[in-house]
């Protein structure tokens, strides 16, 4: 069964961009413009691992991790933040709320995808 | 039956018994440590000033002189104003533990007991006829009672005012020199005063409201029915041609309210507490006030009521209740008078018993040899026998002296003659506060010049006009001389006699004080005082410079001093609480320094006045006398610590300004730093953006050839808008750096506002039709013309227009543009009918990299920088941009460029 992603960004280009390569890399694919969205996918479509934006409309991209990691819907959910902001003191805010890795934009689709499979234990 | 004698006698002796229950309490209660001396009780006592001469001669000086009776009120209430002095005095007295205002000025110009015996004579003098005023006043009322009641209570051998003389001093003696008192204050007599001011008070507005209202309905009809009279009506208008009468009175009562012996004591030697001064310079006002504001009805009514009768006018408050047969409230009045005289007569001899006491006597029985040789002898009962022959004695004088002349005057014309006497302590204190260089001798020779013109000018003629001596040096001057007229000095006439006596008496008494002081050397006492008196707020109250004495003292004998004068009681007493303030138990330990002298001077001088504590602690002590030069020596060091310590303290606080100047300018700098550092990071962050979009589809473009062409067609035309929009963030950022930090390039000429409108509408044209919104302009066809650069105005223009478009619906959009001119400016509005911004987004849109817009699902196309930028642009024209807006109501973007000034 495939693993399923959840892409978060209020950038429609990133998300595009974004879907086109998780799904070309056989990944069930679902997509969100804002935190309250992603909040609504997480429980809808149950997601394995969230690509999340951290400045976002309506509630931040560090607002939806504390949420999730506060009440889990699955122990083993996986969280990447993406940001463009790449101070030093976002990249620990990110980790330190439960983050299990921080991307910087803009990042090579290649690592990205390395990344996200070696967290999902996919070859 | 109200009015017998004996009933009278019993009332009155009541009343008295009363005053001595309040003082009774009042004394117990201080010495239990629990003060009754409020500020209140403060601002009353000070009412002493309104005697008999108030209750009863105000209605009978408004009888002839009208509104004049008011500048003995206007003074004090103005005096009152400079609460500075007062306080200065105040802080004076408590400093050096004074006791009477002879102490004062004895003690200022080197404890002189030649000033202080001088005062004191002036005083008791200058008094004399103000205590002969309370005499007559007491005894007219007794008449008029009498005449009314059931005839005589005494047989026709007694004269009813040595009477009353004898029951007044037995009285203050009783109530005055129970004991001998170890320190200057009296807060039990205090209370009694302020106790006495209520019942006078409540007593003449009884009086008032009865003749007004009760006999006369109303102020109203009381003043119509006077103003019939064109006698009357004269007297309720202010009479402009004597000015310069009422400015003497004002001036003259102005001095007595602090001057006046008993006034002193109560405003300075009995204050507790300086606040207290700052409740009396209103209140007191508003008792005078209060006891004032009947006056006029009443001597209108009086005049009135017995018109072509013979009655004199001073007794009307109590003559018009009688005629209507009101003998309750006459006999209230009557006590209500009573209590008027008692409280001035108690608290004038008192103070004056203790200044001829402590000032007169003493200063010169401590010196006899007699007493010399009885060290060991406990004074206090001779103290109190001086004090108590003082209040006798001075009764006794007040007495013959209405015999002498009291029948001749009014009971204001009395008043006013004690009060030109002590306007002669004038120059002496107020120089003496505030000028170092004003000597004993210039004191002594101001004095004695001033009451040598008061007793030539006012006191002699008052006993002339009763016959009592020859009135040839009034009539023709002394000797024959015309120029030694008595009220027309050097030929100076068509004066009234007060003013002419206030006139020459301070002119002769000023130019004498400063004449002399300039001429003559202060000894070393006296500079010493005086730079303590003069600098009394710089000195802190301390204790006297230790350096300015010197000398060997036995402590054992200055001990014996105290406990001589002051019972062995209290000066253990006082011994302890100052070994306490030198950090031991036992005073025996401390050494018999000049600190442990100056305690034991002051201490005495609290008892018996400055200059015989003087006397006292130099009988006892070797001093060695230091020279004036070594005093000031002394003196000059100790002003230039003083100058070096403000001028460090001057120095300290500039470097703490300087400091909290760094401190803040540092932390507008640490703002300024976090400011960039966030204008960085979200520059940063709006830059990634973009690139983030370019560098995924462009690698995965790369990275896979056999990419489907429709994606590869959408992936490129994504890439082209990211880099595009990149370019525009870019070149915006740089403009908005070049506007903030002016380095823009503007080219300003004549714009054709109107003519750029149309031409931004054009260029935008193509985005509004894209969208089908209607876009419409309501724009003047020439004009108006601004001063500005029309390529900068233009992009203002397709900023808004563009940002409008973004916002309102496709299709039913629609967006309004207008040109007109409002007031001197033109105002330009981008009106539309998108979903409008919240108060706080009107504020928040012109802000950096801050977007509106969050409502709509598709993430706004712009950089966040149009308005900043739009908003700089119109500034640096002198003109501003805003926006009004509501949620759901649209919004309008407004904004204004002045016009071009009209040119001359």
């Amino acid at each position: 069964m495939n693993k399923k992603i959840l892409i978060v960004d209020d950038e429609p280009n990133i998300v595009i961009s974004l879907e086109f390569l998780m799904k070309k890399e056989g990944f069930e694919v679902a997509v969100a413009a804002d935190g309250d969205e992603a909040m609504a996918k997480v429980a809808s479509f149950d997601p394995d691992l969230i690509l999340l934006d951290v400045m976002m409309p309506k509630k931040s991209g560090f607002e939806v991790c504390e949420a999730l990691r506060a009440n889990p819907p699955r122990p083993d959910l996986l969280i990447v933040m993406l940001t463009a902001k790449g101070r030093d003191t976002e990249v620990a805010k990110g980790l330190a709320i439960g983050a299990d890795a921080y991307v910087t934009k803009p990042f090579s689709t290649k690592d990205l995808v390395v990344r996200v499979k070696g967290m999902l234990g996919v070859a | 039956m109200l009015l017998s004698g004996w009933f009278i006698a019993l009332l009155a002796g009541s009343y008295l018994g009363l005053l001595f229950a309040v003082a009774r309490y009042g004394d117990a209660r201080a010495d239990a440590g629990k003060s009754i001396i409020t500020a209140n009780v403060y601002a009353l006592s000070l009412a002493v000033y309104c005697t008999s001469w108030t209750f009863y001669g105000s209605v009978g000086r408004a009888t002839s002189g009208g509104l004049s009776f008011l500048t003995i009120y206007l003074g004090p209430t103005l005096m009152l104003l400079f609460s500075g002095v007062i306080l200065k005095m105040i802080r004076i007295s408590k400093a050096h533990r004074i006791t009477s205002i002879a102490d004062f000025i004895a003690s200022r110009y080197g404890k002189s007991h030649l000033l202080a015996g001088l005062v004191t004579i002036i005083a008791v003098i200058g008094v004399v006829p103000y205590i002969a005023l309370q005499l007559k006043a007491v005894a007219a009322s007794l008449d008029v009672l009498f005449a009314d009641g059931s005839g005589p209570l005494l047989p026709w051998w007694l004269d009813s005012t040595l009477l009353i003389a004898v029951v007044l001093a037995m009285f203050t003696i009783w109530f005055g020199t129970r004991h001998l008192d170890a320190t200057e204050r009296h807060e039990g007599m205090v209370a009694a005063v302020a106790f006495e001011s209520v019942v006078k008070l409540l007593a003449f507005l009884a009086v008032g409201v009865f003749v007004t209202y009760g006999l006369y309905g109303g102020l109203a009809g009381l003043f119509e029915r006077a103003a019939t009279s064109p006698e009357l009506a004269r007297l309720m208008q202010p009479d402009s041609a004597k000015a310069g009468t009422w400015g003497a009175l004002i001036l003259l009562s102005g001095l007595a309210i602090v001057f006046l012996p008993r006034q002193f004591q109560i405003i300075v030697v009995e204050n507790v507490d300086e606040s207290h001064v700052k409740r009396a310079v209103w209140l007191f006002p508003l008792y005078l006030v209060l006891i004032n504001i009947f006056v006029l009805p009443v001597a209108l009514g009086g005049l009135m009521h017995f018109a072509g009768q013979d009655f004199n006018p001073d007794t009307f408050v109590l003559t018009l209740p009688l005629a209507h047969d009101a003998h309750l409230l006459a006999l209230f009045v009557f006590i209500g008078g009573l209590s008027a005289a008692t409280g001035m007569v108690i608290v004038e001899t008192i103070a004056l018993s203790t200044m001829v006491c402590n000032d007169l006597v003493m200063p010169w029985l401590l010196r006899s040899p007699w007493l010399r040789g009885e060290q060991s002898r406990d004074l206090s009962g001779l103290l109190l026998g001086i004090r108590r022959a003082a209040i006798v004695l001075i009764l006794l004088l007040g007495y013959v002296y209405f015999r002498a002349a009291g029948e001749a005057y009014a009971l204001v014309g009395i008043g006013l003659i004690s009060f030109a006497a002590v306007a002669q302590f004038a120059p002496a204190m107020f120089c003496g506060m505030y000028w170092k260089q004003g000597t004993r001798a210039g004191a002594v020779a101001g004095l004695l010049g001033g009451f040598t013109v008061w007793l030539y000018t006012l006191l002699l003629p008052s006993f002339a006009r009763s016959q009592w001596i020859g009135n040839g040096f009034v009539e023709q001057g002394l000797f024959g001389l015309g120029w030694l007229k008595a009220q027309a000095l050097f030929g100076l006439g068509g004066m009234d006699e007060i003013s002419h006596c206030l006139l020459w008496s301070l002119f002769a008494n000023i130019g004498l004080y400063v004449a002399v002081s300039l001429n003559s050397r202060p000894g070393a006492m006296e500079a010493s005082q005086a730079e303590q008196f003069v600098d009394i707020f710089r000195h802190g109250g301390r204790e006297p410079d230790a350096r300015l004495w010197r000398g060997s003292a036995s402590q054992e004998q200055l001990v014996g001093l105290l406990e001589r004068f002051l019972g062995p009681a209290r000066a253990q007493q006082q011994l302890i609480a100052y070994a306490v303030g030198r950090h031991t138990s036992d005073w025996r330990q401390l050494p018999a320094d000049a600190d442990f002298v100056h305690f034991a001077e002051a201490e005495l001088a609290g008892a018996i006045g400055s200059a015989s504590a003087r006397v006292m602690v130099a009988s006892v002590v070797q001093e060695e006398n230091l020279g004036l030069d070594e005093v000031l020596d002394i003196l000059d060091e100790a002003t230039q610590v003083r100058a070096y310590s403000r001028e460090l303290e001057s120095k300290q606080r500039a470097l703490e300004a300087a400091t909290s100047e760094l401190r803040a300018a540092n932390e507008r700098l640490r703002e300024l730093d976090r400011m960039k550092d966030d204008f960085i990071s979200t520059v940063t962050h709006e830059l990634r953006t973009p690139l983030t979009s370019i560098r995924a589809l462009s690698e995965m473009l790369h990275d896979d050839p056999r990419l489907a062409l429709d994606d590869r067609t959408r992936f490129l035309g994504i890439i082209v808008n990211e880099a595009e929009r990149l370019t525009r963030l870019i070149n915006q950022i740089l403009d908005m750096a070049r506007l903030e930090s002016g380095r823009a390039e503007w080219t300003t000429g004549r714009v054709d506002l109107g003519q750029v409108a149309r031409e931004a509408i054009e260029s935008v044209g193509q985005l509004f039709r894209d969208k089908a919104v209607c876009l419409s302009s309501d724009i003047p066809p020439s004009g108006p013309v601004v001063m500005a650069d029309p390529d900068r105005l233009m992009q203002v223009l397709i900023n808004l227009l563009s940002n409008a478009v973004k916002f309102v619906p496709g299709g039913s959009g629609q967006v309004m543009v207008r040109v007109g001119v409002a007031g001197d400016a033109v105002r330009v509005e981008v009106s539309d009918n998108g979903p409008g911004l919240t108060a706080e987004e009107c504020k928040l849109v012109f802000e950096k990299f801050r977007q509106g817009g969050n409502t709509l699902t598709d993430k706004p196309q712009g950089t966040g920088l149009g308005l900043p930028i739009s908003r700089q642009i119109v500034e640096y024209f002198g003109g501003n941009l805003w926006v009004e807006s509501h949620p759901g109501a649209g919004a309008n973007f407004i904004f204004t460029v002045p016009l071009p000034a009209p040119e001359e």
